[in-house]
């Protein structure tokens, strides 16, 4: 895991090259703080920052191949490099190093761009293949590694991270409008834009390639799931967990690849016990754990931590973190995403990466993405109970069902069956909606755009995200089972754009620690693609066919329980009396005024709210999370929001 | 009277849901669930709100959107308690 820079296209001299690759490279040192190289030659420039992990002692990049024929720079971890090494030393290749880094090399020397195929992995790279003189960038299929690009007077200039390609000469940092407003909706961009005008994201799944004046996009590999009318995969349910499992744990087993010692993070849920459970099967060493607590009792889970701990023998370590912690590491937290949150569920994730740090340790494995790949979220119980619901439209009993699925939110507990009804009900003609699952989700956040300024409205111009993510959806996902769909989006937007970015990669390299996700391994994504649904969300049960999988590995508290979603206190982390002073100062009319993309009348009634009897709605911690880090993102990273917003209308 | 009522329901809507956003005209029909301006929470402020601010008391089974979804239904369903209670 490291970072990586570089440019191309550009007539810059290679010791004028290294200079510019030096400062971008000096603004991603957190991602790589063991080593760092640059190469350059006419016309293309490579810098590399690294945290050693593989091949300690002979893994530095830029790495050349033997031959000088290809130069790399690489960012994450190919999990699989011992079997394609074997393979490629059948085929007449042979090894310098130990590293992973080479493998790519000589995988790209025997497949060319193909050679992301055979790449089980979290990456983000630059190849540059010196005899065709041309660049190749890619980023591994779900997301994990970032990897940004934006073309300036003919050169393209890519880096891990949007602040490396903001030290070019000439590249300034400008909001975009439209990614604002897909954030107040979304919560995250949608791919490739990013946060700033101008600076583009290569999508998961994707490779870029550069030869000459010719820049060409290509797909290599989509999540994808059966008709509707093609019943998956009709083995037993005992079959399919069995293979399940087996995966899981080869998942997680090639996972454990390091010349260090990798940790894990453990929530206390069932995703991250039972990864947790499977790495201990497969390292010599005590497995180091590591997790959150919260003051709070609607966030806590320290107790089933440490029931996991204990049974699992771990050397386990927690950061506590209270509303104050949050609002004194946000302005950092949003230094790392690059872009406006809507939530702070990343502020704990920050400090919890430091404490791993601090406890020496650069890997851990993670529980992200069982939640997308076997139907985790409450969100397909919503489109469930809204499709139960709607087969009876009077029912008083249906839309009592809704309350179920969200026991943590008192105020939704008190609500009349025509409450629910009205809040997450949908006439038949509504769940044709492509977005149908995520439509109250979207309706919720975007209610949040109501402090919009007018200036920043008149910028979008009507501008619609949700068309948007309409216009991204495959040609066949109509015809894919309603909890499919819903699926997809969720694995296809918001794991990339969030999850893995916000809560995921930019949290984890704030402090120079590699997360790696035992459940994102393509093999099992595209394995459980083919599961029916009835099998993963079974009644109201999420997760079924991985909690008949996995049962055997955890205590029955751990096993048996039902998904508490992962959250942090919002508002109130700010809104108290001893919150830090940026917090005052950001939201202050004069600053709001200046920053010209809320209305400050709008801003100072929501602050006076926060302060006196405090904001617990769902839209008031949209917006007051959202317009503050908005505020923090501005200031960290431009001038001048007016003049930006009239030159983007 | 009912033309009072709706006045302050309509600035306390003002207030509290569209943070002194006037630019938006509240027809005393409108849907406040369909026009995103209150959640589940919102609901709550609201009966909060009529029964600090009306002299009524709001019982579980009547907070239900018929009686509490517009500026209108609010204050017919102010007046139906006020006649009642009388």
């Amino acid at each position: 895991m490291c970072g990586l820079v570089g440019y191309t296209g550009t007539d810059i001299s290679p010791p004028a090259g290294e200079h510019l690759l030096a400062r971008m490279n000096g603004t991603i040192a957190h991602r790589g703080p063991d080593a760092d190289g640059l190469w350059a030659e006419p016309g293309i420039g490579l810098g590399h920052r690294r945290l050693s992990i593989v091949g300690l002692h002979d893994g530095q990049q830029p790495m050349a191949s033997a031959d000088g024929h290809h130069v790399i720079a690489y960012n994450g971890e190919v999990f699989n490099f011992v079997e394609l090494r074997a393979g490629l030393e059948e085929r007449g290749h042979s090894f310098r190093t130990g590293s992973d880094t080479e493998v790519i090399l000589h995988l790209y020397a025997e497949y060319g761009p193909d050679c992301v195929q055979h790449m089980n992995g979290d990456f983000a790279f630059a190849l540059w293949d010196r005899s065709r003189q041309r660049l190749m960038l890619a980023r591994d299929r779900v997301g994990v590694r970032p990897l940004f690009y934006t073309e300036h007077q003919g050169g393209l200039y890519f880096a891990s991270e949007i602040k490396a390609l903001l030290t070019v000469p000439g590249v300034s940092a400008e909001i975009d409008p439209f990614a604002l407003d897909e954030i107040f909706t979304l919560w995250a961009p949608i791919p490739p834009r990013t946060g700033f005008r101008d600076v583009l994201e290569l999508p998961p799944g994707h490779f870029m390639l550069v030869e000459g004046n010719t820049r060409r996009i290509e797909r290599y590999w989509s999540l994808d799931y059966p008709e509707q009318g093609d019943a998956g995969d009709t083995r037993p349910e005992d079959e399919i967990a069995e293979e399940l499992l087996a995966l899981l744990d080869d998942a997680t087993r090639i996972r454990m690849r390091a010349d260090v010692q990798v940790g894990a993070y453990l929530s206390g849920g069932l995703d991250s016990s039972i990864t947790t459970a499977l790495a201990t099967r497969h390292t010599a060493q005590r497995l180091a754990t590591f997790s959150v607590s919260f003051a709070s009792a609607e966030h806590d889970e320290s107790a089933f931590q440490q029931i996991m701990s204990s049974t699992l023998g771990t050397l386990h370590a927690d950061v506590h973190c209270d509303t104050n912690d949050i609002a004194s590491c946000f302005p950092s937290v949003i230094a790392h995403t690059e872009r406006p949150l809507v939530r702070t569920a990343p502020a704990p994730l920050f400090l919890l990466s430091g404490l791993v740090r601090e406890h020496g340790i650069k890997v851990v494995l993670t529980g992200e993405g069982a939640d997308e790949v076997f139907g985790g979220y409450d969100i397909f119980k919503e489109d469930k109970i809204r499709r139960f619901s709607a087969r009876q439209p009077g029912s008083r009993f249906r839309p009592l069902l809704f309350k179920r699925l969200y026991p943590y939110l008192p105020n939704l507990q008190n609500q009349s069956a025509e409450y629910l009804a009205a809040f997450f009900g949908a006439k038949s003609a509504e769940l044709d909606d492509p977005l149908a699952s995520h439509r109250p989700r979207m309706r919720s956040t975007a209610a949040a755009k109501l402090f919009f300024s007018g200036d920043l409205r008149k910028a979008l111009g009507g501008y619609d995200a949700a068309e948007t993510l309409v216009g991204q959806l495959p040609e066949a996902f109509g015809r894919w089972h309603p909890q499919h769909q819903a699926q997809y989006l969720e694995t296809r937007f918001l794991l990339p754009g969030y999850i893995l970015s916000s809560q995921g990669d930019r949290m984890a390299m704030a402090h120079g620690i590699e997360g790696r996700f035992p459940f994102l391994d393509h093999r099992l994504i595209e394995f459980a693609s083919r599961i029916p649904p009835r099998l993963t969300l079974k009644g109201l049960t999420e997760k079924h066919i991985l909690r008949k999988a996995t049962a055997h590995l955890l205590p029955e508290r751990i096993a048996n329980r039902t998904k508490l979603p992962y959250r942090a206190p919002d508002s109130q982390a700010f809104a108290m009396a001893d919150a830090p002073p940026y917090v005052r100062e950001l939201l202050a009319p004069k600053a709001i005024e200046r920053t010209g993309l809320f209305n400050p009348l709008a801003v100072e009634k929501l602050v006076a709210k926060a302060g006196t009897s405090g904001v617990d709605g769902f839209r008031d911690n949209t917006a007051y999370v959202g317009i503050l880090s908005t505020q923090l993102w501005d200031r960290t990273f431009s001038s001048s929001a007016g003049s930006r917003l009239t030159a983007a209308a | 009277m009912t033309d009072t009522i709706k006045d302050s329901i309509r600035a306390f809507i003002i207030d509290s849901f569209l943070f002194g956003d006037t630019s938006q005209a509240i027809a005393d029909d409108m849907s406040l669930i369909d026009n995103n301006l209150v959640d589940s929470t919102g609901v709550l402020e609201l009966v909060f709100f009529l029964e600090s601010n009306f002299g009524i008391s709001v019982k579980d089974t009547e907070v239900v959107p018929e009686n509490l979804d517009s500026i209108g239904a609010m204050a017919a369903f102010i007046e139906s308690k006020r006649k009642a209670a009388a």
